[in-house]
């Protein structure tokens, strides 16, 4: 029987994927499985696992074709019962369902071969009828035994989810009235790419319902620069990475962020979710725009770690390699602008986290220091907050936190793990 | 309403039937002049006369087969089976004559008798006077098997199996006759074969149970509830008709089932619960089902240590509750 394949749900908050490469051409038999298509999305390429065995007969949407999640892509002639007897494509209430199971195939494929949990089927039934992706789903801390997924765990982390977004309810927020911007002769039209797409909703959200409020300061990086300058090809040469700033701004913000648990948080109507998980998003800038890879349990990693783990993220960001693992579950933020040479920046909150931090570029500059003039490495920390969370005095806490962190450490021959 | 021990609601209700339906006759090894090995038919033979409560010989198979004749020709007979072990040479004229008389003969004739048998463990009571023998009985089509657990249970289900048209085996739970005592409504009541009761309300897991298991589960569910796990305990009463729907919904509540039972395991009453779990609820759970039951030996020993190994004690309950809360 001939039978759909539908754009898979790859991530929360993608609500459309473009078609990269098919990897099958009509007529070529497919295992179940075996990779059919690659499929970009605003934030990862994955290659989407056929979700059943048989014959690719008809290609719907061409190679760079962007459409809605569960829009039929191709058509595949099956051997009979295919995985799914709720009437595929034909009865709407069983298309998540079928998605859900799509995506699961897919995340599966996508997250390195990486086998998913074992899900009982309560805790199943119960993602399908919330509409929690299984991705999303496998994030989620288990308390049963070996760590399984408990039907507790779920409602648990469903009350605590932020607007969980129902299946039935319009996946994009209505588009806004359009403003006059026509081309006029001579203009060019660049079309949005998923990732523009995706950047320009998730910021203009942000913008909307997020009250943002800011806090500077200036921090003293002389210390940590000489101590920086005088080790880092020998930190290179013993742990075959470069220590960069950010290691140390991560390092620094975890321990400011486990001293104030409330800028580690998510806003909901229900209260403020106070995140137990410490997982740093990072800005990394691509060609084509910008993209939030995450360092998950920063708080359980060292200073060598969290830089190696930059470095990877980085080389999988840029070679577009990033699994949907990589840029999921953050709880905070930090953007570095100060690469580009900026040295006041106010950035814009990831919808769901609390805050986030922009480290700017670090300059010689004349500071007073005891009465006399001294020539001081500077760098401005800023941070902008979600003010329904928490107010300015936190806020500023925060980051005197951070600035004593990175102040206050001794430098000379002191070792990476002394900081 | 008074509080009346479980042996005293079954006397009761033999003589409340007897007066009210001189059809009802009581036949059994020494029901009659001394009442009952337990006392179940006190009194029966002074109110009622030799002709309505017969002392028959110590042949099981005779005890049943007469009942059924006399079922057959208009009377309503109580078989007492004095062990629920001795019940085996009766098994062919239940299962063969009793169970099928209404399909065999085109619905013409049924076959209200009601056979009582006392089962299951007491302390010390061995290989012969401690079997369960309820799943013999509930897989033959035919029959109603019912396992009262409450004193207004036990007379208000009697009261039921006496008046039904077909034949009925009512298993009271021998460490239940003096332990158990509970208020019974006054008056002439019956509570109907079929439905089963949820004795515990609970989030946290279903256990399931009958019979005495049903005590010690519930005692069970107490001493896991300082640790915060919080059990539902249903009890079945009805073995065939099984009330399915009521132990459904408490799974799709809890999601989780637990299922006690004091017979051996392997293929044991709780087997069937839990295939219809797995079945009716696969959608529900988030644990597998787990069965508490007895060791695969031909009987409870005798020997006190091994008599602790063999039996379903409220503590073992425990621990599988804790197993299956942390699953």
């Amino acid at each position: 029987m001939a039978t759909e394949v539908k754009m898979p749900q790859l991530g929360e908050s993608t609500y459309e994927g473009a078609i990269g490469k098919w990897l099958k051409q009509p007529g070529d038999k497919v295992e179940r499985f075996e990779p059919l298509v690659e499929i970009i999305t605003d934030k990862v390429n994955v290659e989407m696992p056929a979700p059943f065995g048989g014959t690719l007969t008809k290609i719907l949407v061409t190679e760079g074709a962007t459409v809605a999640v569960g829009t039929p892509i191709a058509l595949m002639e099956t051997a009979d019962a295919v995985p799914s007897g709720d009437g595929e494509g034909k009865a709407p209430a069983a298309q998540p369902r079928t998605e859900a199971r799509v995506a699961a195939a897919a995340s599966a494929g996508a997250a390195t071969k990486e086998e998913g949990p074992r899900l009982s089927p309560v805790v199943r039934k119960l993602a399908e009828e919330h509409g929690l992706p299984l991705a999303e789903l496998a994030q989620v801390q288990g308390s049963g035994a070996g760590g399984r997924i408990t039907k507790e765990d779920v409602t648990k982390y469903l009350e605590t989810r932020r607007a969980p977004a129902s299946p039935a309810a319009p996946a994009r927020p209505a588009p806004p009235p359009p403003v006059t911007t026509a081309p006029a002769t001579g203009d060019q039209l660049i079309k949005l790419t998923p990732l523009r797409r995706s950047i320009a909703q998730r910021m203009a959200q942000s913008k909307r319902e997020i009250p943002h409020a800011y806090g500077v300061i200036e921090v003293d990086m002389t210390t940590l620069v000489r101590w920086r300058e005088a080790h880092k090809e020998q930190w290179r040469a013993r742990e075959s990475v470069n220590i960069t700033y950010t290691a140390f701004f991560v390092k620094a913000a975890v321990e400011a962020l486990k001293a104030f648990p409330v800028v580690n948080a998510s806003w909901s109507e229900e209260g403020i979710i106070l995140r137990k998980a410490i997982n740093i998003g990072l800005g990394i800038a691509l060609d084509d725009g910008l993209i939030v890879a995450v360092i998950k349990q920063a708080d359980q990693k060292s200073l060598v770690g969290i830089a190696r783990e930059l470095e990877t993220l980085g080389k999988r960001a840029r070679a577009g390699k990033l699994t949907l693992e990589d840029v999921q579950g953050g709880t905070f933020t930090i953007t570095n602008p100060g690469v580009f040479g900026s040295i006041w920046s106010m950035p814009i909150i990831l919808p769901g986290q609390a805050a986030i931090l922009a480290t700017d570029a670090i300059v010689k500059r004349p500071m007073v220091r005891n009465d006399g003039i001294m020539i001081r490495d500077i760098m401005h920390l800023g941070l902008s907050f979600d003010h329904r969370i928490f107010d300015g005095a936190a806020a500023d806490q925060f980051l005197h936190r951070i600035r004593e962190k990175l102040e206050t450490f001794a430098g000379g021959d002191a070792a990476l793990t002394d900081f | 309403m008074p509080e009346i021990r479980y042996i005293d609601a079954i006397n009761q209700a033999h003589h409340d039937e007897m007066a009210r339906d001189e059809r009802v006759v009581v036949l059994g090894e020494d029901v009659g002049r001394k009442g009952g090995v337990f006392g179940a038919t006190v009194g029966l033979i002074d109110k009622f006369g030799e002709d309505r409560v017969i002392d028959s010989p110590l042949a099981e198979s005779s005890i049943a087969g007469v009942a059924i004749g006399m079922a057959a020709n208009g009377l309503i007979p109580i078989a007492e089976f004095q062990f629920a072990d001795f019940i085996h040479p009766a098994f062919n004229q239940i299962v063969s004559e009793a169970a099928r008389m209404r399909y065999r003969s085109n619905n013409a004739f049924g076959c209200p008798v009601v056979f009582r048998a006392p089962f299951g463990g007491s302390h010390g009571t061995a290989l012969y006077h401690s079997q369960s023998i309820e799943s013999f009985y509930a897989h033959v089509p035919g029959i109603k098997v019912i396992v009262p657990s409450t004193p207004a249970d036990a007379k208000g289900m009697l009261k039921a199996a006496i008046r039904d048209p077909d034949p009925v085996l009512f298993l009271e739970h021998k460490r239940m006759y003096r332990l158990v005592k509970g208020e019974v409504p006054d008056g002439d009541y019956v509570v109907p074969i079929g439905p089963a009761a949820v004795r515990r309300e609970g989030r946290d897991l279903s256990v399931i149970a009958y019979g005495w298991m049903l005590y010690e589960s519930l005692r069970a569910a107490e001493m896991v509830a300082s640790e915060g796990i919080n059990a539902e305990v249903v009890d079945v009463r009805t073995l065939a008709p099984l009330d399915k729907d009521t132990i459904l919904k408490s799974v799709a509540k809890t999601n989780r089932a637990l299922i006690v039972y004091e017979d051996n395991r392997f293929v044991g009453y709780g087997a069937e619960i839990a295939a219809i779990i797995a079945e009716e609820a696969f959608g529900d759970l988030d644990a597998p089902v787990m069965r508490l039951g007895a060791p695969q030996v031909p009987g409870i020993p005798f020997s006190k240590p091994l008599e602790e190994w063999f039996f379903i004690t409220k503590e073992k309950i425990a621990d599988a509750i804790r197993k299956l809360a942390a699953y």
